[in-house]
Formats: C-alpha cells, sequence, structure tokens
C-alpha cells in the first residue's frame, strides 16, 4: 500500500540515543514510516524499540539526528491499556478529546462511533474492572482513535493477551488500517504479528539498537486470517526469524 | 480453525476479507464470557452467625472476668469491673447519668470533626502542594514525621498554656493527631499514577492543574479515604485526651471519664468507654460508607468482600 511519492508521514535521519546514565539505546537510526504504510519493528528485548516510539511522540528527546513527523494527530496505543479505572469505557474514550477541549457533544458523537468500531458496543457504562483484557485494549485503541491520528504508534499492544484474542485484535486492527488510512508504526516480540499486520517489516539489533533488516511483506489487503497457514507467510516469517537470530549476537 | 467456523456461519472455506461487522459478531459472544464477573457471590448462613458467635463469646468472656477472674485470679475487687447488664442499667437506664453522657458524646464528636474537617483540608491542600515538586515534598515531608513521633501527651499541657485551656485546644489536639495519615496517603495517592497513564497526558500538553483534577486527584481517592478512615479514628481520641487535659467549657466524655475516675463510679465509667468506642466505629462506617459510595463502583480493591 505505501505510497512511495509521498512525503513520510514518519521520518528519523541518524537518530541516536543516550540515557544520562549511559546507556546507548540507539545508534544512528534512520528509516521513513510513508503514509498508508505500517511498519513493524521486530528486535530482542531491551534493544530500544520503545525508545524509538518513545522519541517518534516527542516524549523523549533524541540525543542525536532528526525526527520529524507529519502534522496532524499522533495516537499512541501503550503496552497496557491505561486507561482510567474511575472513568467509563464511555469517558475513557471521551478522555483525549477532553483534554484537547473539544466540546462535549462532538465529544459523545466521536466516542460512539468509535466503540462501535472496536466493538465494544453495549459496554459504554462499564468500568475497566469489569472487563477483560482485550476488552481493555478495544478501548485504548478507541480511545486514540477518536482523535483521528495521521500517524499511530503502538508500542506492544497485545502482548500481555492470550493468542486467540490477539490474533483476532490484529484482524481487527487491520480492518482499522484499512479504513482509516493512517501510517503505523508497530513494536513487538512477535514475528508473525509482524509479518501479518505489516507492509514492512524492520529488524533491530540488540543494543545499542539500529536497524539491520527491512522486508517488504508483499501481501495485497484486506488479508484474510488464513494468510498465517500460507507457505510465502512461513518463508517471510523464516527469513525475519532469522535475521532476528543474527540480531541478538 | 477459520472464523467462520469458529463462528458457525460459513462452510469453512474462508473469503479473502473479513469484516469488522463480522468479527464483532463472532467476538460479541467471548467478550460476554469473558469478562469478569462483579456479582457477589450469595451470602451464607455463616455470614451472620459469625458475628453473632463472637458478640456472645465477648460478653461471655465479660462476664467471666467481672464474676470470676478478678477475684480468684488477681485477687482483686469485683467492682473494678463491672457487669454488662449494671453497666447498661446504671449509664443507660438511669436519666440522669444518661444525659450527661449523651451530651458528652455531642461535645466529644462535635470536637473530633471540626478537627477531622480541619486536618482534611490542611492535610489535603499541603499533600497537593508536596506532589507538586520533589524539593517541596523533601523539605516538608521531615516535619510531618517528625509531628507524628512526638508524643502528643508530651505537647498537650504546651498547648493549653498558649490556647487556653477551652474548646480551640482540644481542636487543635485532635489535628496535630489525625493530620499524618491524612496527608502521607493523599501524596501517596497522588504520586501513583502509572507512568503510563501520565505518559497520556504529557503527549496532549496538559496544565498542571487538569492533570492534578483528572488523573492524580481522581486515582488517589482509595487512598484518600483510607487516609480518612484512619484520621477520623484518631480525631475522636483526639478530642478524648484534649478533655482529660482540658477541662474548662462543655464536658465531653473524657472530662466524664476523668470525673468518674476520681469518684470512683466504675459503671459510668465504663458507659463512657462504650460511648468513646461507639463513636469510634460510628464513624469508620460512616467513612467506610462514603468510600464505597464515591470509589466502589470503579475501584479493585485486593480484598473482595463487603
Amino acid at each position: 500500500m505505501g505510497d512511495v511519492g509521498a512525503a513520510p508521514a514518519l521520518s528519523f535521519r541518524d537518530v541516536s540515543m543516550v540515557f544520562p546514565d549511559g546507556t546507548h539505546a540507539l545508534r544512528e537510526t534512520t528509516f521513513d514510516v510513508r503514509p498508508g504504510e505500517f511498519v513493524t519493528v521486530v528486535g530482542p528485548s531491551g534493544c530500544g524499540k520503545s525508545t524509538l516510539l518513545r522519541i517518534a511522540s516527542g516524549l523523549t528527546r533524541a540525543t542525536g539526528g532528526f525526527v520529524s513527523v507529519e502534522p496532524g494527530n499522533v495516537g499512541y496505543v501503550f503496552q497496557d491499556a491505561t486507561l482510567l479505572q474511575w472513568r467509563t469505557v464511555q469517558k475513557n474514550v471521551e478522555l483525549l478529546a477532553e483534554l484537547e477541549g473539544i466540546d462535549k457533544e462532538e465529544r459523545a458523537r466521536r466516542a460512539a462511533e468509535n466503540i462501535a468500531l472496536v466493538g465494544l458496543d453495549g459496554f459504554e457504562k462499564k468500568y475497566p474492572k469489569q472487563l477483560s483484557g482485550g476488552m481493555k485494549m478495544r478501548c485504548s485503541l478507541a480511545r486514540s482513535l477518536v482523535m483521528d491520528p495521521t500517524v499511530f504508534l503502538f508500542d506492544e499492544p497485545f502482548g500481555a493477551l492470550d493468542e486467540i484474542t490477539r490474533e483476532k485484535l490484529n484482524d481487527e486492527l487491520l480492518s482499522l488500517f484499512q479504513r482509516k488510512g493512517f501510517a503505523a508504526l508497530f513494536i513487538t516480540h512477535s514475528i508473525y504479528e509482524a509479518v501479518f499486520l505489516s507492509t514492512r517489516v524492520l529488524v533491530m539489533s540488540a543494543r545499542p539498537g539500529r536497524i539491520v533488516g527491512d522486508f517488504k511483506i508483499p501481501f495485497a489487503y484486506p488479508r484474510s486470517p488464513e494468510l498465517r497457514f500460507e507457505a510465502e507467510f512461513a518463508e517471510l516469517s523464516g527469513q525475519v526469524s532469522h535475521a532476528l537470530r543474527g540480531a541478538h549476537v | 480453525m477459520s472464523l467462520e467456523q469458529a463462528s458457525g456461519t460459513g462452510h469453512g472455506v474462508p473469503t479473502a476479507a473479513v469484516s469488522l461487522e463480522q468479527l464483532h459478531a463472532h467476538e460479541q459472544v467471548r467478550v460476554v464470557d469473558d469478562a469478569p464477573h462483579t456479582t457477589k457471590p450469595p451470602r451464607q448462613l455463616g455470614d451472620y452467625l459469625a458475628p453473632v458467635i463472637g458478640f456472645a463469646g465477648f460478653i461471655g468472656f465479660w462476664y467471666f472476668m467481672s464474676y470470676w477472674a478478678l477475684q480468684h485470679i488477681w485477687d482483686k475487687p469485683r467492682f473494678l469491673i463491672t457487669p454488662p447488664h449494671r453497666v447498661i442499667d446504671v449509664s443507660f437506664l438511669t436519666e440522669t447519668n444518661r444525659s450527661a453522657l449523651l451530651a458528652g458524646l455531642y461535645w466529644t464528636a462535635r470536637v473530633s470533626l471540626q478537627g477531622l474537617v480541619i486536618s482534611i483540608v490542611v492535610g489535603m491542600a499541603l499533600a497537593i502542594v508536596m506532589s507538586q515538586a520533589r524539593w517541596l515534598e523533601r523539605s516538608i515531608w521531615p516535619y510531618l514525621v517528625a509531628m507524628q513521633a512526638i508524643p502528643i501527651l508530651a505537647l498537650v499541657p504546651i498547648i493549653g498554656s498558649i490556647f487556653g485551656f477551652e474548646i480551640p485546644s482540644r481542636i487543635f489536639v485532635c489535628v496535630l493527631i489525625s493530620l499524618f495519615p491524612i496527608v502521607s496517603n493523599t501524596l501517596f495517592g497522588l504520586l501513583s499514577a502509572e507512568r503510563g497513564q501520565h505518559d497520556l497526558f504529557t503527549l496532549h500538553n496538559v496544565s498542571r492543574w487538569t492533570r492534578l483534577t483528572k488523573l492524580q486527584l481522581p486515582n488517589a481517592m482509595p487512598t484518600i479515604f483510607t487516609g480518612f478512615r484512619i484520621a477520623a479514628g484518631l480525631s475522636v481520641i483526639g478530642a478524648i485526651v484534649g478533655e482529660i487535659f482540658f477541662k474548662r467549657g462543655d464536658k465531653g466524655v473524657g472530662i466524664l471519664l476523668d470525673s468518674y475516675r476520681s469518684r470512683n463510679q466504675f459503671p459510668q465509667m465504663y458507659g463512657a468507654l462504650i460511648l468513646a468506642a461507639a463513636l469510634g466505629i460510628v464513624v469508620f462506617i460512616i467513612f467506610g460508607w462514603l468510600n464505597n459510595l464515591v470509589v466502589g463502583r470503579w475501584y479493585e480493591s485486593t480484598r473482595k468482600s463487603s
């Protein structure tokens, strides 16, 4: 899908990151995410994948290089659902719009729309403690969708879920991706998740992280859940896995 | 297994595209199934029986101490522990004693409530200030700990000499004794919002005020209420301690306790003790109830009961 001619939605140029304690998290990292691209980064634990997202979102300032993000909204889905326990699903989904000063009616309208989109209709009045892990993630997703992000950052959002729920949410995320057309930067530990979701998979090395593999995933969207069992899928996953093993050294 | 097979609607051959609606039609079933159960288990007979047995045991023990143990084990006169029925008869069924005790209860409750309100206002304000900067927290905290560590009885005479021996000094003692749990619980709650939640607010460039009112304060509500509950109990104790020392002004339970003791009126003394305990219990229950009202719907306590 990636629109090769367009200006990148998110661009990293020689970005490096050294923390004050001396930890070298990222080394001259360069890559682009173009509008309509779904780029996934896989890498060993502690290789600076999350740092990448924190830098992209502006939560952390890189110590070297340039980062540019297309003007517009950046959506950020965290590892945990980070819902506010004292708010109902409805109020949680409205939160970001509330923080941005969007008026009440518009907020409620957008929330209703996105709650339906992630399949949580009927649960508007429930509190987070009444939701399962998968439902919490859906709620978190809907909360970000309310702001119609042009760039969407995902920090291992489905890592804590069981496999069945995870695959289901992968399918739904792709449907949302097609419908909304955001540019996505996704972090995961799972090679299969990466290959299934992405237009491109980047492999990062162990710390200090840098990109050691760049795989184009040619499967057309929409992708059927059955794609996971096709030979070509296995072949690509194997290649990514191989690159990842090299990255561990 | 394809989705169609799973939901039992298709014929096993998956189509390339799976619409959101299809996914959800399948998902709803699971979602409902998977949601944590929030209904409480029904109460069993034991839940009612246990407190009754406990109470019977307590009263039995009281009689045992009064009629037998005091004389035979400690060789002390029986009147030192008045049996329960005498306490009730003398303290609560005799008009003059009852009205003195109830008036005392009123004044003690009033003083402790006034002290508690001041503690809540001052304590929460302090905690909010301390939560705003590390250096503020570090400069104020040691004095709170010190205030907590100094025995209140040692301060009471000084307080009396400065502020007089009437109601204001009693209130002051209540504040001194109940301030710390409010500050520490509020501060702990304010500082314990998850990092991810803070990041979320940071991403949207919110003001300190917004972060405080929409994230930190609501997040702190459960611990704030724990603080209120502890402080309320302490405030009652503070009022009684204050009364025992500052005897001018209206008579509270503490003053009555002191005068009954000096006149060896043991039944009335036990009556006053029962009232003091009852006041503490009522305050505890009220704050528990308030807590349920405010945070009960959303707060996931680790102990799932009551």
